[in-house]
């Protein structure tokens, strides 16, 4: 319990951090927003919008003001000529894009995820099992040329082969599951390929090197004593405890991805998180990335919480080691 | 966007000091027989020639593009635009008939500039860090380690976006200052990464009974990090500084894409793709070379450093148990 809070507490302190630096970064920037907000009108006019908006003030006060509306639930507002005041008369709320925009990231980043693991996992236990063989290599040298293929060029490629020239599937775009199922995957096929390609080949790897480790134990010797067939001892006996440095490197990749699918999510047009960040750059609307980047810093933390859980549920001796201590 | 070595990635804080620390102690006993293939990957082999020959040609021919025998990159032969590959243009032309093994081959100039010098950048920084933080342990430690997650915890593609589009977004920037922002926003996101690496590097290296030795001799602690725990982290940091230089050229493709890679008036990998891009939406006509042709020297060139980068590992993981 100690342990937890103890994070907790870590993963605020991290947040606090991380969203300082970002609006300390922000406040760095040279240019004005409302310069690109209202491109036609006089600096009196200018500095009674940068009023508007609070940006004439502080940096520690707007930091401090961001903060707080986050606490209370607010994640602010896009800015917009017609000022902002609060949360109640904003016009273009940060909270309502989110909303549109995490459940596609989040989405896209399970399946991509799902599709890795479901093609890593018996790839890396069989190569593991099979080390050394013909299988094995062939494999493992798949898997390395796989790593090399940037995931925008794959995206490219298969926009261009399986939407474009077989016409296929539509190369853009997004359908909700909800609102019509077999669009939903069709439009998500490719991104969702794009993506996994690159993390198959990671994931089997380590798998299959945590795995060959695993075999040397003495316990898979023991098991092997026993007369268990090898599938139940590399699927039942073997396959958890060489699960830590797969879950540790999917953990983080959950993280990451839900806001670094950015390129992905831009190439076939889908508005998930990475759109919306990039996007939030380009217009220079700073609250709205404070607010984008507190929620991938938040899911990253958390996710890597979750797999320090996991650890100790996977491997018993993690877990003994624990209640010792 | 591949992590530059899963293999070291984070299990967090104080366990993975803890198993770097009992892996080498572990070392002196005789190892477990292991059906290790390294032998296979600690010689340089063929494929091993064939990459160090495409990097030094990838190389050379950036550094004497303008000695070659091709077209300059603007120059246009509109005749032929949009033709595929034939024996004059081998990688055969753009839509507004530009030659693209040309494009291609000053496009490695921006593009290895790029990438060398934001890893020397994440390098001299992240490396130095890594080096304090491993070697002091205590408190410093603590500080840097945990500066380090925290700038992890920000996508590291986001972090360069949000540099570069802030610093040297407007059109009216120049070549050299947006090559500039890419290499300080680039190299600074992978400071942490690097850093890390070190430090784990350090840790375990700083504890070998040499340092000891040179430390009862009264060597003074910057003689002892130079000259004895550095030469032995190098290896892991060139390996390292290989992978990166490949990591950061498709970097600098996703960031072309987004529109703030190196300005498309200078050829790069990245912006070759980013621009060719919308040919490929055409239904007529589509001329797919230009994005094949960067795609290809792209998957290549990262395939010869990803390689280059294991073989590094491999040896230096050798050299370490051996002792």
């Amino acid at each position: 319990m100690r342990a937890v809070i103890q994070r907790l507490v870590q993963l605020v302190v991290v947040l606090l951090l991380v969203t300082a630096f970002t609006a300390l970064l922000l406040d760095l920037v040279p240019g004005d927003v409302t310069n690109s907000l209202a491109p036609v009108s006089t600096p009196a006019q200018r500095q009674e919008l940068r009023h508007e908006l609070k940006l004439d003030r502080p940096f520690l006060t707007r930091y401090a003001d961001w903060v707080n509306g986050v606490a209370h639930g607010d994640l602010g507002c896009y800015y917009g000529t017609s000022g902002y005041t609060s949360a109640k008369t904003c016009p273009d709320k940060v909270a309502d894009r989110v909303k549109d925009a995490l459940p596609v990231s989040l989405t896209l980043m399970f399946y991509a995820q799902l599709l890795a693991l479901v093609i890593a996992i018996p790839l890396g236990v069989a190569t593991a099992y099979r080390a050394g063989s013909l299988f094995d290599k062939g494999v493992n040298t798949l898997a390395f040329g796989l790593l090399a293929i940037p995931n925008f060029v794959l995206g490219l490629v298969l926009a261009y082969y399986v939407g474009v020239k077989l016409n296929w599937v539509d190369p853009t775009g997004y359908v909700d599951f909800g609102q019509d199922p077999v669009a939903h995957f069709q439009q998500l096929a490719l991104p969702v390929i794009s993506l996994a390609v690159g993390q198959v080949a990671v994931y089997m790897r380590l798998l299959r090197s945590d795995m060959i480790a695993t075999l040397q134990e003495d316990f898979v010797t023991m098991a092997r004593a026993k007369g268990l067939s090898p599938a139940r001892i590399l699927w039942r006996h073997a396959l958890r405890p060489s699960s830590l440095t797969l879950l540790t490197v999917a953990g983080l990749n959950v993280g990451a991805l839900i806001g670094g699918a950015v390129v992905i999510e831009n190439i076939f047009v889908i508005h998930g998180m990475g759109f919306l960040i990039a996007d939030a750059i380009v217009r220079r609307q700073y609250v709205a990335l404070q607010s984008y980047v507190a929620i991938l810093a938040l899911g990253y933390v958390a996710v890597n919480f979750l797999v320090d859980i996991l650890y100790a549920v996977l491997d018993p001796r993690i877990r003994h080691a624990r209640a010792v201590a | 966007m591949p992590e530059p070595l899963p293999e070291t990635a984070d299990v967090p804080s104080s366990r993975a000091v803890e198993a770097g620390v009992q892996t080498l102690t572990l070392e002196t006993t005789p190892p477990i027989p292991v059906v290790v293939e390294k032998s296979a990957t600690k010689k340089l082999g063929i494929v091993g020639w064939i990459a160090i020959i495409w990097i030094v040609t990838i190389v050379g021919s950036a550094i004497f593009a303008s000695l070659l025998w091709i077209p300059r990159p603007d120059q246009k032969f509109l005749a032929l635009a949009g033709d595929g590959p034939s024996l004059a243009h081998p990688f055969g032309l753009d839509s507004i008939g530009q030659d693209m093994l040309s494009r291609v081959v000053y496009g490695a100039r921006a593009s290895l500039l790029v990438s060398v010098a934001s890893v020397l950048f994440g390098l001299v920084f992240g490396g130095i860090l890594g080096l304090i933080a491993g070697y002091y342990r205590g408190r410093i430690d603590t500080l840097l380690s945990y500066t380090f997650n925290v700038f992890l915890a920000i996508p590291q593609l986001v972090l360069a976006l949000a540099l570069v589009a802030v610093f040297a977004s407007d059109p009216a920037v120049t070549v050299g200052k947006r090559e500039l922002w890419l290499v300080i926003a680039i190299g600074l996101v992978s400071i942490p990464i690097i850093g890390r690496i070190t430090r784990a590097a350090t840790l375990a290296w700083s504890q070998r009974e040499f340092v000891l030795a040179a430390r009862s001799m009264g060597a003074k602690n910057r003689r002892i990090i130079v000259r004895d725990v550095l030469p032995n982290v190098l290896p892991a940091m060139f390996s390292i500084s290989l992978l990166g230089i490949a990591v950061v050229i498709v970097l600098e493709g996703g960031l072309s894409i987004l529109g703030v890679g190196v300005p498309t008036s200078t050829p790069s990998w990245g912006n070759l793709i980013a621009t060719g891009r919308n040919e490929l939406t055409k239904i007529v006509g589509a001329a797919p070379q230009v994005i094949f042709a960067p795609s290809i020297v792209i998957f290549i060139t990262v395939l010869s450093l990803n390689y280059l980068g294991d073989v590094v590992r491999a040896r230096f993981d050798v050299r370490d148990s051996a002792l």
